[in-house]
């Protein structure tokens, strides 16, 4: 849809350099008395936008087809059934709230997707959470999850239903489905959304983290259908439940025999044993490398357990083997959406932010006056965490 | 056997800050590496041998030096796919271009395709764990992510358990197939330096990290790939906004004990 022209006549060997140090990919090399552009583009357009006028030019060529967004109506959500218990996971109806939220907006019908089998108690959940449509594809070869077939199920509903929109929650099925789907339709697919806006146009707005780096993006799908994005469990807030009004308006969608068929065979399905995940925590204590040592880190622990929260913390920790990886809260971990979170020097990096930052209450305990971390805080406290947390250690005990 | 595995080279640091006067981003260093979780790939792959491995990679010319690098741990040989024309692309267009690569490598290494492609479960860039699935999907075989364990290899059937989660799925698929391999699932050798230097004096650095632009591909339809070929944009890129009711308190540690105290008994925590 892009590209970029440099304009030779205009480059000097002081506009050369100019640019050279403007791009941040490094992508901008000289060569002999004009530049090159190369693979580490990123097409992100500083260099036409910032640099010396006319150098390089990004030319915006009319995209071949352009499609009907009116063709294309509804915000779907697929609901993946939890493993352990057979029920919808909590974060469709997550999902559901906010696809409410923006369908008001536009005009549009919510619908649910459901694949699997024996579905009759899930489309009920589905129905008093906010679906005006629950679609469901509901065989015996569909009760095990397997990639191609339930893909085939995933494109049957887009290519019958037409959604605008499609939410995908980012479980590690989710995370495997949704992008075997996107590409299967030819279109784009955003990953772990940490925000969701819409436009009268229809289009999606998908924001999130970009470029490895401490800055978000907007990120749109101009000129595709479906819309297609994953979002973490504990981002968005369900709806509350209501008995469904009106007709319960439940599809049931039938595959070609051939559809079903799997090349896949699961030999065994082995649950984990129940345990505590820190994404349904009220309250957390959070270390990060602040927390220097084996002793402090047990008296990070020792707080944690008298006010009753659970303890969690940053990557760094999880790599320096002080963690199991379960209790990482970031982009790479867990989001957690606490009624309160106590960081206990994090510094705050955006990919810990995106899996935190929605908590009702956040307490920053940091020395550093510049982290990141109380950008985002509610309440932040400038000095020494041992000395911080003291007077509640004394009063507890 | 003949395995490809994919791998990135991703930057050094997560500091990237946006100038406020100007807008533009800053990166500090450009130094980059082997994204971490690919480690966990290329160790599934080097404990298949004595199969043929591939090491494949997008990105611009200094990617050469991941591909050194896993070539040092012990893979065959390994390919750098370079061309401004795949510059700016998304999922989607990255997918296509490593599914055409993947046809291509195989190809000039006389193969009909390879048996098994392994993929880290993501990037430190990116963070999408997307590519794998949308790679296998435009070579339109099967894939399965977050792979905890190789149970067993035969010439035509893996089996393989996964890891979904809150359950664990042990599968069996029939070759070819696409997988990616969960982080920490096994130790990743370091590069050796004596196969460095034993390669150094038998080998051109060009044999063994060679190079493919889009003229190499079947397809050289260029709207495919790169920003034309995406379907995403960036509309905007900005630095996270901070909360708008936010205090910060500075003082002695006593006094902020004393603070931290009441918030909690507000809250109704103590």
């Amino acid at each position: 849809m892009a590209y970029l022209k440099v304009n030779h006549d205009k480059i000097t060997p002081e506009t050369a350099d100019k640019l050279i140090n403007l791009c941040p990919f490094g992508a901008i090399t000289k060569n002999g008395s004009t530049i090159d552009i190369g693979a580490g583009c990123k097409m992100c357009g500083i260099c036409s936008k910032k640099g010396p006028e006319g150098a390089i030019e990004m030319i915006k060529d009319q995209p071949k087809t352009v499609v009907d967004k009116n063709a294309w109506c509804g915000i779907a959500v697929y609901a993946e059934l939890s493993g352990r218990t057979g029920k919808v996971h909590p974060v469709a109806f997550e999902l559901l709230g906010k696809a409410k939220q923006l369908a008001v907006e536009i005009g549009h019908p919510v619908y649910a997707v459901i694949i699997g089998y024996r579905l009759e108690e899930a489309v009920l959940e589905l129905l008093t959470h906010g679906a005006d449509k629950v679609f469901v594809y509901d065989a015996p070869e569909l009760e095990h999850f397997k990639i191609d077939i339930y893909t085939n199920a995933f494109c049957d509903f887009i290519n019958k239903t037409k959604p605008s929109s499609v939410l995908v929650g980012a479980t590690n099925l989710g995370r495997s489905l949704a992008p075997r789907v996107a590409a299967s339709v030819g279109t784009g697919l955003t990953a772990d959304c940490t925000s969701l806006e819409i436009k009268e146009n229809t289009d999606l707005v998908q924001i999130r983290p970009a470029f490895g780096g401490n800055i978000m993006a907007r990120i749109i799908t101009p000129n595709h259908r479906p819309q297609f994005c994953t979002v973490r469990y504990k981002i968005f807030d369900a709806l509350p439940e209501r008995e469904p009004v009106g007709e319960r308006k439940v599809i049931k969608m039938t595959l070609p025999a051939d559809k079903l068929v799997s090349k896949i065979e699961v030999i065994e399905t082995r649950h984990k044993p129940a345990e505590f995940d820190i994404s349904e925590a009220e309250l957390i204590v959070a270390c990060g490398r602040g927390v220097k040592n084996a002793e402090e880190l047990e008296t990070a622990k020792r707080f944690a357990d008298s006010i009753g929260a659970q303890l969690a913390c940053t990557r760094p920790m999880v790599e320096a083997g002080w963690f199991d990886p379960r209790k990482q809260i970031g982009l790479s971990g867990r989001t957690v959406k606490p009624k309160l979170i106590i960081t206990l020097g994090i510094s705050g990096s955006v990919q810990f932010a995106a899996g935190m930052k929605n908590s009702d209450k956040i307490i920053a305990v940091n020395i550093d006056p510049n982290a990141s971390i109380f950008k985002i805080a509610h309440i932040g406290m400038i000095g020494d965490w041992k000395e911080i947390i003291s007077r509640p250690m004394e009063v507890l005990k | 056997m003949n395995i490809a595995v994919l791998i990135k080279q991703v930057p050094g640091t997560t500091d990237v800050k946006i100038n406020p006067e100007t807008g533009n981003i800053i990166r500090d260093g450009v130094a980059s590496k082997l994204n971490p979780y690919d480690l966990f790939a290329l160790e599934m792959a080097l404990s298949l041998k004595p199969a043929s491995i591939t090491a494949i990679t997008m990105g611009p010319n200094q990617a050469k030096s991941v591909i050194l690098e896993a070539v040092y741990m012990g893979c065959d040989l390994g390919y750098v796919v370079s061309d401004r024309r795949f510059a700016g692309a998304d999922v989607l267009a990255t997918s296509r271009t490593l599914a055409g690569a993947i046809k291509k490598t195989a190809e000039l290494q006389g193969l009909s395709g390879y048996d098994l492609i392994i993929c880290g479960k993501q990037t430190t860039d990116g963070d999408t764990a997307q590519v794998g699935p949308e790679t296998a999907e435009c070579l339109d075989i099967p894939h399965v992510s977050d792979v905890l364990s190789i149970d067993v290899i035969s010439g035509e059937h893996i089996t393989l358990t996964a890891n979904m989660g809150d359950y664990e799925q042990k599968l069996c698929i029939p070759l070819p197939v696409l997988i990616t391999i969960e982080k920490d699932v096994n130790t990743p050798r370091l590069p050796s330096i004596k196969r460095k230097y034993m390669l150094a004096e038998s080998t051109d650095s060009s044999e063994l990290a060679r190079f493919i632009s889009l003229d190499d591909f079947d397809n050289q339809d260029a709207s495919l790939y790169g920003q034309s070929g995406s379907p995403t944009h960036v509309e905007k890129i900005f630095q996270p906004e901070a909360n708008s009711d936010k205090q910060v308190f500075t003082g002695s540690g006593e006094e902020l004990s004393e603070r931290l105290l009441n918030c909690l008994r507000d809250m109704k925590v103590i």
